[in-house]
């Protein structure tokens, strides 16, 4: 097996994030010598983190440049750590930070890159990646020649590394912060007892268009729905997903839920979030809106289609009923459970 | 005011999202059954680059839009009577395939190569725009590529909002973890920015914005340069369709209590 370069960038507290730790996983489950390379602002905690995890090598680019997320600083980092060692397979997350900057790596090292992996493991002897095109329409099994071959692996596809923590040699790798034009000034997220998006939730929420179309009495129940959705969510710590239909109707003049934006898309133009459980309530059925299906694991409908090819054969369970009146028990029930 | 910007679009056509789409595997590697039969449509996150990048020169007088587009001539006259319609910009026209199997690495090289032959483009006013990912390959790696070819390294990704000041520099919203923005300025242009979606709908046909772009897109189609991606050193072992099909349960005529409460011991389940 060919050396292994692990790319891995601290968190704002300085450990390793979740993503990190699986992609570790899976760089430990090729067999190669493996060489571990952090960035961040700090790496000593991170290094012990994973000290006994049996890699060969540490090595580090440290500094308060690179502490940061941001093209510049990033990808002179990984580039510098990649070109300290002699690897021909780099691994890292697929984060948004590695996302951003290790494309343009994998160019400046004359190598290739793929992302959005769902597995990289071999075969014949060689490392193949698997991943999905066409918005998890199909799924391929690749392999390339030319390295460095940059691979940037999905969250949640295996179990994240455990072990015990030490205290791990660090070799310092020197990359001089670019000159960059781009301040990071923080970010924005939204109020706690807002939040609708919980990418480690065991439970997704699906919300469809139906929820904002007239109901039985003839009559647009938006304000309602509303509060049955985030109702759930609160009591549930659900996340919430939702198809472009719903979330595009605020630049059509159409009913809107304040509380979807386009964050909450999933499915062909959306994200493709993985959650053990999964409940759509009011969506119909399109192909596009499958794939946002597609990383859930038990998966149950409210719909009043029992027809409904969006849930039929996708869905384990298909409940034909009143989302309305269905999730007002629910919410109801939950509420006394807690 | 901010000076005007010189925004160049990277994005090309993608099959319908209706469309029920197959795989075959030929000499040349895989590709889509029927392809060239497929209805088409400009790839939804090329198309929130192109509506930002056409409501930032509406507000700023004197900035310009390119698309630059790689797909089969045909195919792209095809989607361009509709794209064309939706906000005015000037086409670079790139003959090859728009292939979900091709390698970014390889259209990265075509798309900067046809940047580069723009006449006229001011780099130094450049904002390089694109989808974060295409709906075809999903790469999320090809327009990073073009930018390094390009010079350009302040890049930003899964950009959902770009806000301009009065002294030029911009104010760049990127999705990151969490369903949180990340917020950075950026001091000046040469910049990436990779869309997500945006803020903004989909502009609503103009038959004279329309009108105004076939003159330009006709030509640009006329002389569209021939652009390999032959997939060097990469190999696909197998490309499949999920197995899609679950044995679903139907549950009617129960009161919506009782479902409720199936609901709730469900999710109570590990």
């Amino acid at each position: 097996m060919e050396n292994i370069l692990l790319l891995a960038h601290t968190e704002a507290d300085g450990s390793l994030g979740k993503a990190a730790l699986e992609a570790l996983t899976t760089a430990l489950s090729l067999g190669g010598a493996l060489t571990v390379g952090l960035v961040g602002a700090t790496t000593d905690a991170a290094a012990g983190q994973i000290a006994s995890c049996g890699a060969a090598r540490f090595l580090a680019v440290t500094g308060d440049a690179f502490g940061e997320p941001r093209y510049a600083t990033d990808g002179a980092a990984a580039e510098a750590l990649c070109r300290a060692v002699d690897c021909q397979i780099v691994i890292a997350a697929g984060t948004s930070r590695w996302a951003r900057a290790l494309p343009g790596v994998a160019y400046r090292l004359g190598g290739r890159v793929d992302t959005h992996a769902t597995n990289l493991a071999l075969a014949g002897g060689a490392p193949a990646v698997t991943r999905w095109f066409y918005r998890q329409r199909m799924e391929a099994v690749l392999s390339r020649t030319q390295r460095p071959w940059v691979v940037l692996l999905d969250p949640g596809c295996v179990a994240p590394w455990s072990g015990a923590a030490g205290t791990a040699t660090v070799e310092a790798v020197s990359a001089a912060p670019p000159a960059t034009r781009t301040t990071v000034t923080g970010y924005r997220a939204p109020k706690a007892d807002e939040q609708t998006i919980r990418p480690d939730a065991k439970m997704l929420l699906v919300a469809g268009a139906g929820w904002t179309k007239k109901q039985g009495d003839g009559a647009v129940h938006a304000a309602e729905a509303e509060q049955l959705i985030l109702g759930f969510l609160r009591k549930a710590q659900a996340s919430l997903g939702s198809s472009k239909s719903l979330v595009d109707q605020s630049g059509e003049g159409e009913a809107v839920l304040s509380c979807l934006t386009h964050m909450n898309q999933i499915g062909q133009t959306g994200s493709t979030p993985r959650h053990a459980k999964g409940l759509s309530t009011c969506c119909h059925g399109e192909e596009p809106h499958v794939v946002g299906w597609r990383f859930v694991n038990q998966r149950r409908a409210i719909n009043l289609d029992a027809g409904c090819g969006w849930a039929r054969g996708k869905a384990d369970v298909l409940y034909v009923a009143d989302a309305f009146e269905v999730m007002r028990h629910v919410n109801a029930m939950l509420e006394s459970v807690v | 005011m901010s000076t005007p910007f010189q925004i160049v679009v990277c994005g090309s056509f993608v099959p319908d999202p209706l469309q029920t789409l197959e795989p075959v595997t030929g000499p040349a590697g895989p590709s889509l059954k029927n392809e060239m039969m497929l209805p088409a449509v400009l790839d939804p996150w090329a198309g929130h680059a192109l509506f930002e990048a056409a409501n930032l020169a509406r507000n700023i007088p004197g900035s310009k839009v390119w698309l630059v587009s790689l797909g089969a001539k045909a195919k792209l006259q095809q989607v361009m009577m509709t794209v064309a319609q939706k906000a005015p910009f000037e086409l670079v026209a790139l003959d090859g395939p728009a292939s979900g199997f091709g390698d970014s690495f390889e259209t990265a090289a075509a798309l900067a190569a046809a940047i580069e032959g723009i006449a006229g483009l001011d780099r130094a006013k450049l904002l390089l725009f694109g989808g974060w990912e295409s709906a075809s390959r999903g790469a999320g790696s090809t327009m990073q590529m073009v930018a390094e070819r390009l010079g350009i390294t302040e890049q930003f990704q899964g950009v959902d909002q770009i806000a301009i000041r009065d002294d030029g520099s911009f104010e760049v919203l990127e999705r990151v973890e969490g369903g949180r923005h990340q917020v950075s300025v950026c001091a000046a242009p040469p910049a990436l920015l990779g869309w997500a979606t945006g803020n903004l709908p989909e502009p609503r046909n103009n038959p004279q914005v329309g009108m105004a772009n076939m003159r330009t897109v006709m030509p640009a189609l006329q002389r569209a340069k021939a652009a390999a991606v032959n997939n060097s050193g990469l190999a696909f072992a197998s490309v499949t369709l999920p197995k899609q099909q679950r044995q679903t349960r139907i549950v009617k005529d129960v009161a919506a209590a009782e479902i409720a409460r199936e609901i709730v011991a469900w999710m109570g389940e590990e």
